[in-house]
């Protein structure tokens, strides 16, 4: 586990002490015992009551010792295992927060949040108990065989035959067991993600009352997870029959070895019954050892499950090399925001996108239209750098978009994605969104959204609460606090994503007035489903199955695009039957 | 959060383990058998050390052979009793486990909606998989452990009460002593626990909603500033869970200490004891073994008070979901919906989330059988409160609401529910293929049906032109389908409800004007006998409704037919013709 190990390091010295306090209170239990043998075996016969006072006086202060060398070393273990799990776990969150949309897809969401949970806690148990439990076991196990050899070498022999066997037991059920956990912790990912959706589809559920079948899908993963749990039960438990077992079957051999000992007049029988009693010491070292090796393979399933996603290859990076093929004298654009002949699948398999070009100038605005899943919010996907085009090349302020640093990149953007979020904060934090805007900007930006009116009949007004995933907004409030958030911070490119979809016209009409007054140099890029909010851009794309249908301003397209036309004159086919 | 009292939750726990009386007893049993069988082994060794003798070449190797051979006897059957043993508990915590999920779950499938509108996701999901873990992990083991230490204490107890009754008195004083130590621990140690496992929801909360909203966080480059959040819930998780553990793990040593004292003082004064002649030598020695034994099970639970601590604390956040107050059971004497022809009567109905805040006033409609009703309002209005209510997601505080001319609230949930279909926004769909949710769960459901359905939804040339068709598998966040795509879905799977009424809440508004015209006409053919309530901002979606209601400001400004409010030139009309002003007025 070298990953875990270079989070040992930092406190490699802490550690060690931890286990030096460890290791010294053990010494120290072992000692009480020997000199309750002393008070017995030397001091009574004398008859000394002082003496037997003063020996009793160094066991309580041995014990005093013991004590605290304990409950020190314990909560160093605490303290440097949470460490570890603290570190371990922030820079799981990081790496999670930069992998790319790629990579998340393929890991998906469910099983990032159990790593990030589940997994980080039983390292953490792990670590902890290692250091906690983990010396005591050894020491017993190598001071008690130390003291066997110097008693009767040939008997110990016999001992240590079974350590083979015990070490192939331990190594068969860690190899076993790590496996087992870690599809107990794969089913895990399952049945968070069923929780999950029942919980925001919970309206859903209830409405076409499919309560039962949701009971009857979480039982399934309940059972299997039972199933696995049992399992990885069954194969950890054998450990410790198996290698008690095998050791008791060490002393049964120590006994015949040892009767033929004393045949021979090599040993006597005191030998062999001290030799038992150390064997217990042994015995039950070994099982302390065992023990600690089961919760390893749980803890260790997990550090492979972080690590696998602490060692995913870094994508999305910053390309610095300027001799790529391209990138010479074309290394710049004339435009403000360009797309340039871009095809894109998502799969490999379908296109989503092909030959996309369009650019567009400081302060113009892009509007696009198309049929359901014509690829509109791929074009988004694709400039906010999300994922990277298989064919053609992005454009931002006269740079590649993969040529430019991802913070500095979406620094310029504001943006409402199609199915956007809002915390369970104040609305004033969801529209700041971490960005510490100079004061008013927020609302300033909630008065240019036509959120102001709303947010003020409010309780709190900006600092009143939205409720998890916004549940005590509606559907238009929720977008308004979203286009806030976008304009807060004054973007340079402002990208709308269906972001007014569930707005009424009026409010919708105002909008766009207040960003036509307000946001003149915002180069705009809006994705709509009506014509009436993208017909003014200066430059609309019309998209049909990926592939671009028209390009051009309004009137442009009236003429030359039969898609739009159509569109358009269903849309507006009504306003005949407005005005009449 | 109330503090469970711990007998109360002790016996709660009794309910999941006390269901399987007959594998605990078993376990029991084997339990003490497999005790016997471990004194016996000393003893047999013993015997076959007799044996041996003491002289060089005297050795009775078949007396040792016998001995030897019940000791390797023993041994296996020991060794295979333990196992047994082990299995059985394990089989007991799968069970208690598995159960105490289920509990939870179907608890929460009896919870109002609005529990779910309060609490974060993450933070509900971690007390079904963190805390019911926690709970479960200690349970059976621990348990078993308690009584096996109850045993042996109490034998101990009897055996050095018979050999010197004046050396007892020790443990009359560290006895005592212990036991305050211990609880002085758990007190101090079970509201950090309770921190720890609350601490842990939260931070699972914040993990969960961070990592959904996680495009957003990326496309503000805010990723810095969420990492620097999660530093901070991190850092206080793991100090609650570091204080936690460290006060846990105190109660091993400090009992291992009162264990020393009592050896110490037991030194000394069985030493002086036998100065003064009460007493042998060698009943020092076994007086010694059997304090070792008395002592062993105390020091090995007071090792496993820090897990019995965490898993309390997990047990009063797992109790706590599972006794959430569900909503209000069906009245006395609720009906079970029969035939349902979808007349559905609104009465005077005023409501509101907060009571001195109410959104709904003087409400009322009647929607006829097979009527489309549209409710159209500007944004913040209370449309979808109507459905809330409709769907007794929350009860109304004034009026009346009837179905078919029966109060609503005299008919079960259930039934009232399932009287209605309903389309969100927000498409919803679960992990599956396409196919699967688009029956989702319904049996009778023929193939010919779910084609018509997604023609009629206008997403089935989508879906055919997809590898796998129907059985295409939907991922997590549904990345290769569009937020458009996944509300024709959700449409087709309204089609083919066979529900009674129908409810539209922006069912389409990410799905182009051309294709929701499309699926208006399909509609109108497949649901033509369906009460239907639609929510819609453009309003040529609901032109053809025969009933339109304006809402405004929770009260009901207008109603009648789209022509008729046209001519009304009023609030309707004022919004109908917002709609076409931008071409003229508005420059973007």
């Amino acid at each position: 586990m070298k990953g875990i190990l270079k989070y040992a390091k930092p406190y490699a010295a802490y550690m060690l002490l931890t286990l030096f306090l460890k290791f010294a209170a053990a010494m120290m239990d072992l000692f009480i015992p020997s000199l309750l043998a002393k008070i017995i075996d030397d001091i009574v016969p004398t008859g000394q009551e002082r003496l037997i006072l003063f020996w009793g006086g160094i066991m309580i202060l041995c014990a005093v010792c013991s004590v605290a060398t304990n409950v020190t070393a314990n909560r160093m273990a605490e303290v440097s295992a949470g460490g570890m799990a603290r570190k371990l776990r922030h820079d799981l969150f990081s790496k999670t927060s930069y992998l790319s949309a790629r990579q998340m897809d393929g890991f998906t969401i469910s099983s990032a949040v159990s790593r990030l949970t589940s997994d980080t806690y039983n390292v953490n148990r792990m670590l902890a108990r290692m250091q906690r439990l983990g010396v005591r076991g050894p020491i017993l196990l190598i001071g008690g065989i130390m003291v066997t050899m110097a008693m009767e070498p040939k008997l110990t022999l016999v001992l240590a035959a079974a350590l083979p066997v015990i070490i192939l037991i331990v190594w068969l059920v860690t190899a076993k067991s790590v496996p087992v956990y870690e599809k107990q912790q794969r089913v895990l990912d399952k049945m968070v993600r069923v929780l999950q959706e029942n919980i925001t589809g919970v309206r859903v559920i209830r409405a076409l009352s499919r309560t039962d079948y949701e009971k009857r899908r979480y039982g399934e993963v309940n059972e299997e997870l039972a199933q696995v749990e049992q399992k990885a039960g069954r194969i950890t438990s054998f450990s410790n029959p198996a290698t008690t077992l095998a050791l008791n079957m060490g002393l049964t051999a120590v006994i015949l070895v040892g009767a033929w000992l004393v045949q021979e007049g090599e040993s006597g029988p005191g030998a062999i019954i001290a030799f038992l009693s150390y064997f217990t010491i042994i015995l039950n070292a070994m099982l302390g050892i065992t023990k600690i090796f089961i919760m390893c393979s749980k803890g260790m399933a997990s550090a492979r499950r972080i690590m696998e996603v602490l060692d995913a290859p870094e994508q999305m990076g910053v390309g610095q090399a300027p001799d790529a093929p391209g990138y010479g004298e074309t290394a710049s654009s004339p435009y403000h925001v360009e797309f340039r002949d871009v095809s894109f699948s998502y799969n490999q398999k379908g296109k989503h996108l092909s030959h996309i070009s369009f650019g567009l100038k400081r302060g113009e605005s892009l509007g696009i239209i198309g049929a359901t899943g014509s690829g509109k919010s791929t074009i988004v996907n694709l400039l906010l750098r999300f994922y990277d085009p298989d064919e053609g090349s992005i454009w931002v302020d006269g740079q590649r978009v993969d040529r430019i640093p991802q913070e500095e990149l979406r620094r310029k953007f504001g943006v409402v994605l199609q199915n956007d979020f809002l915390m369970a904060a104040s609305i004033e934090e969801n529209i700041d969104f971490f960005r510490d805007l100079p004061k008013g900007e927020a609302y300033q930006a909630a008065i240019h959204a036509q959120a102001a009116e709303f947010i003020q009949e409010k309780e709190g007004g900006m600092g009143a609460g939205v409720a998890v995933r916004g549940n005590n907004l509606s559907g238009g409030q929720k977008q308004r606090i979203m286009i806030a958030r976008a304009l807060a911070g004054k973007p340079r490119i402002l990208v709308l994503d269906d972001a007014s979809s569930a707005l009424d016209y009026r409010t919708d009409a105002k909008l766009r007035q207040e960003l036509h007054t307000h946001y003149q140099d915002t180069t705009s890029v809006i994705v709509a489903q009506r014509v009436s909010s993208i017909l003014n851009a200066g430059h609309i794309l019309v998209l049909e199955e990926g592939e671009c249908a028209g390009y051009g301003t309004h009137q442009e397209l009236l003429e030359s695009c039969r898609e739009y036309r159509l569109i358009y004159e269903q849309q507006m086919g009504a306003k005949e039957g407005a005005t009449a | 959060m109330k503090k469970a009292p711990k007998k109360y939750l002790l016996f709660r726990l009794w309910q999941y383990l006390g269901r399987y009386r007959l594998l605990l007893g078993a376990g029991f049993l084997l339990m003490l058998l497999s005790n016997i069988l471990s004194l016996l082994g000393p003893k047999l060794s013993g015997l076959a050390i007799d044996a041996i003798g003491t002289r060089a070449g005297g050795v009775d190797f078949q007396r040792v052979f016998y001995y030897a051979g019940w000791m390797a006897a023993l041994y296996v059957v020991s060794a295979f009793l333990s196992y047994l043993l082990s299995l059985m508990m394990i089989q007991l915590t799968k069970r208690a486990t598995c159960q105490m999920r289920r509990d939870v779950f179907d608890n929460m499938s009896r919870l109002p909606v609005s529990f779910f509108d309060q609490y974060q996701t993450g933070d509900i999901i971690s007390v079904i998989t963190y805390d019911i873990d926690t709970v479960n992990q200690s349970l059976a083991n621990d348990f078993l452990q308690m009584m096996q230490s109850v045993v042996t204490v109490l034998f101990s107890l009897v055996m050095m009460l018979t050999i010197a009754p004046e050396m007892v008195l020790i443990f009359a004083a560290t006895i005592p002593a212990t036991v305050f130590l211990t609880r002085f621990i758990t007190g101090r140690s079970r509201p950090l626990f309770r921190a720890r496992s609350k601490k842990l929801g939260e931070l699972n909360g914040f993990v969960e909603e961070m990592l959904n909203g996680q495009k957003t966080t990326r496309a503000y480059g805010r990723e810095g500033q969420v990492i620097e959040a999660f530093g901070r819930k991190n850092q206080e998780a793991v100090e609650a869970n570091t204080k936690a553990e460290y006060y846990g793990t105190l109660a091993g040593p400090s009992v291992n200490f009162m264990n020393n004292i009592s050896l110490a003082l037991i030194s000394v004064f069985g030493s002086l004891l036998y100065l003064n002649g009460k007493i042998g030598l060698g009943d020092i020695s076994s007086f010694v073994q059997y304090s070792r034994k008395f002592s062993g099970p105390i020091n090995e639970t007071a090792n496993i008070i820090g897990e019995l601590q965490s898993a309390f604390a997990a047990a009063e956040r797992v109790f706590r979901l599972i006794d959430e107050l569900p909503e209000k059971p069906d009245g006395a004497g609720a009906q079970v919906l029969g035939q349902v022809y979808g007349d559905v009567v609104l009465k005077n109905v005023s409501f509101g989330y907060q009571p001195q805040r109410p959104i709904l006033s003087d409400f009322d409609f009647h929607a006829s059988a097979g009527q489309q009703i549209a409710i159209v309002g500007p944004t913040g209005a209370g449309k979808t409160t109507v459905i809330n209510l409709l769907m007794r997601f929350y009860d109304i505080d004034k009026g009346g609401i009837y179905l078919d001319g029966k109060d609503i609230y005299g008919i079960t949930r259930d039934s009232l529910r399932g009287a209605f279909t309903m389309v969100l926004q927000d498409a919803w769909l679960f992990q599956g293929t396409i196919y699967e949710n688009l029956v989702y769960g319904r049996e009778g459901i023929t193939m010919e049906e779910v084609e018509k359905a997604t023609k009629a939804a206008m997403i089935y040339s989508y879906i055919q032109k997809l590898p796998e068709g129907f059985q295409t598998q939907l991922s997590d966040n549904g990345v290769h389908i569009s937020k458009g795509q996944r509300q024709l879905l959700t449409i087709a799977r309204a089609m083919l409800s066979d529900a009674r009424m129908l409810i539209l809440d922006e069912a389409t508004s990410n799905v182009d004007t051309r294709t929701e015209m499309e699926i208006q006409k399909a509609m109108r053919r497949l649901m033509a006998d369906k009460t239907c309530f639609v929510i819609a901002h453009r309003l040529s979606t609901i032109r053809n409704a025969d009933m339109i209601l304006v809402v405004m400001d929770g009260r009901i400004a207008e109603r009648g037919s789209h022509e008729g409010l046209m001519e009304k030139k009023g609030l309707y009309y004022q919004m109908y013709a917002s709609q076409f002003t931008s071409t003229e007025a508005l420059h973007f």
